[in-house]
């Protein structure tokens, strides 16, 4: 069974809040960054870039049966153990649960910054962007 | 020589902690910070003096209007331009060159005329003649630079054809920090016939700028990257062209007589003028030329290139550090990577240091694409910089590694 959106969010808070320093969140991010399932280089492509000033971000997005599945990369190492911890959040979630999804472990882990709109390293699109999928999906499940 | 400790205090944005660190600003082309005496005079003016210029008849207007009157008259003689009307305020570089792009393009360029720039231009020196290029159905050619970043000069004869209309070059790159050979490439143009715009949003605060001698043809910079205000700029440009130019906008200030029938304009500097001017950035930058015209360019330049030696040195010992831009005349900025890190990466972990630098493409995307990659980690000095600022610098690089790598 599945953890729960919330269950996860939680999870990754407990692990983050064994690092009171900026130096150790970093390093955690870097260690989230190496566990981020490889991109299929097909779709590592202009087409799925979510361009930033600072970084860029690929992201993938399929239906799998009743869940999405996001695969997601980045060239800078912090930007990409923040895509990783999204895509342990909200990869395998139905539309349903990703189109408003409540993403507080973000503020809660103090990753904030990284994702205002002044950074422009690609992650708030990132986000967006999963949202739209979450609720393109929602739509096409609701006609069916 | 200056007294760096004493300069130091004479900034007090500089004096704050970041992150649990001593501030160690490094991003100074970005824009610089403010000596007192430019915030004091801004302030003194919202304080005592604000009173919109020009036809008050009122007290402080007259005296309003003869301060800003001032600032023109200091202004120019601090770029030894012969004639205070060739002195235009604009908000900043860009302000100035749209300025220039949109009436120079109006009066003097045709389809399939031709405008040269070069490959280290900052965006804001090639998309306003890229649009008026589309407008006027000519076309943008590219003087190329060379691995070191330098102008390949053995390219220009080709590019300068009868076809071209003006040259508009950076006196120094922002992104690379070269100082490019304007004196004999403006002589090379107006052996041609072609008049030259020199973009010096980065050279203005690292050395003195004699218009006269370089017999620039048009001169541009902004207030905030040379120690003054934001939103304050200058067009220079010598009386005979400005006088062939058509006005700007449209508005108060840069007119005549006014019916509905029909306008005539206002003679230079105000045909450029239009709308209230930003009267108290001009005291402002007023304030800030001087102030680095009483530190002395001399001492200012003797104080730059030792830092510019030291960092360059200690920056080139770093294993794995890649610097691009190695002109062999250049200011106290580099632009640089480390083997195998992201530039956002680096910049990140710095920021957490305490220390400011720039990463990314710098708006000057061409260069980047010339040196095919992304972005780079940017640190650019000032004459209130230390050594030792230096050496936390190449402190907080060594953590990046130990990081990332």
């Amino acid at each position: 069974m599945e953890k729960s959106l919330e269950a996860i969010q939680n999870e990754i808070i407990e692990e983050f809040e064994l690092f009171d320093d900026w130096l150790d969140r970093y390093h955690q991010l870097i260690d989230q960054s190496k566990n981020l399932e490889p991109m299929d280089p097909r779709h590592k492509t202009q087409e799925y870039v979510i361009e930033g000033c600072q970084s860029k971000v690929w992201l993938h997005a399929d239906l799998d049966g009743d869940v999405i599945r996001f695969t997601a990369d980045s060239d800078a190492i912090i930007t990409k153990g923040i895509v990783a911890l999204l895509i342990r959040v909200l990869s395998g979630r139905t539309p349903e649960e990703i189109k408003d999804v409540d993403l507080f472990f973000i503020d809660k882990i103090g990753l904030k910054d990284h994702l205002s709109p002044t950074r422009a390293n690609g992650l708030l699109a990132m986000v967006r962007q999963m949202k739209l999928y979450g609720l393109a999906y929602y739509t096409k499940q609701q006609k069916n | 020589m200056l007294n760096i400790a004493k300069i130091r205090n004479e900034f007090p944005a500089l004096h704050q902690r970041v992150h649990d660190h001593d501030l160690v600003y490094l991003d100074n082309a970005a824009t610089t910070q403010k000596p007192v005496r430019v915030i004091d005079a801004l302030r003194d003016v919202y304080t005592h003096k604000n009173s919109n210029i020009h036809r008050g008849v009122h007290f402080l207007s007259s005296q309003m209007t003869e301060a800003y009157e001032q600032a023109r008259t200091n202004i120019r003689i601090f770029l030894n331009a012969e004639k205070n009307h060739e002195i235009i305020f604009t908000s900043g570089t860009t302000d100035s060159i749209n300025l220039l792009a949109s009436t120079f393009g109006d009066a003097f360029v045709g389809s399939g005329d031709e405008i040269l720039i070069t490959g280290l231009e900052h965006h804001s020196n090639i998309v306003p003649w890229q649009m008026m290029a589309q407008r006027r159905h000519a076309k943008l050619k590219v003087l190329p630079i060379t691995l070191r970043g330098e102008l390949d000069l053995e390219q220009l004869d080709s590019l300068l054809t009868p076809k071209t209309r003006l040259f508009a070059l950076s006196h120094v790159s922002n992104t690379l920090g070269t100082i490019n050979p304007v004196k004999s490439l403006i002589k090379k143009a107006h052996a041609l016939g072609i008049p030259v715009l020199v973009d010096g949003a980065q050279a203005i605060q690292h050395g003195p700028v004699d218009v006269k001698d370089l017999d620039c043809d048009f001169y541009v910079f902004s207030g905030h990257k040379t120690y003054g205000p934001n939103g304050i700029g200058v067009l220079y440009g010598k009386e005979s062209w400005l006088e062939k130019l058509p006005p700007y906008q449209g508005g108060g200030d840069m007119v005549a007589k006014v019916s509905f029938e029909k306008t005539t304009y206002a003679e230079l500097p105000l045909k450029f003028e239009a709308g209230t001017a930003n009267y108290p950035a001009v005291i402002g930058l007023m304030n800030a030329l001087d102030y680095l015209s009483e530190l002395g360019w001399s001492d200012i330049g003797a104080h730059e290139t030792e830092l510019k030696e030291y960092a360059s040195s200690r920056l080139q010992s770093i294993d794995g550090l890649r610097l691009y831009g190695t002109a062999e005349n250049k200011i106290c900025v580099f632009s640089f990577l480390i083997d195998g890190v992201h530039a956002s990466d680096t910049g990140l972990v710095l920021d957490k240091l305490g220390i400011a630098v720039r990463t990314g493409h710098h708006c000057a995307e061409p260069v980047m694409d010339f040196y095919g990659i992304p972005g780079t980690v940017r640190a650019s000095l000032s004459f209130y910089n230390t050594r030792e600022e230096v050496d936390r610098l190449v402190e907080g690089l060594g953590k990046v590694k130990q990081m990332f790598l």
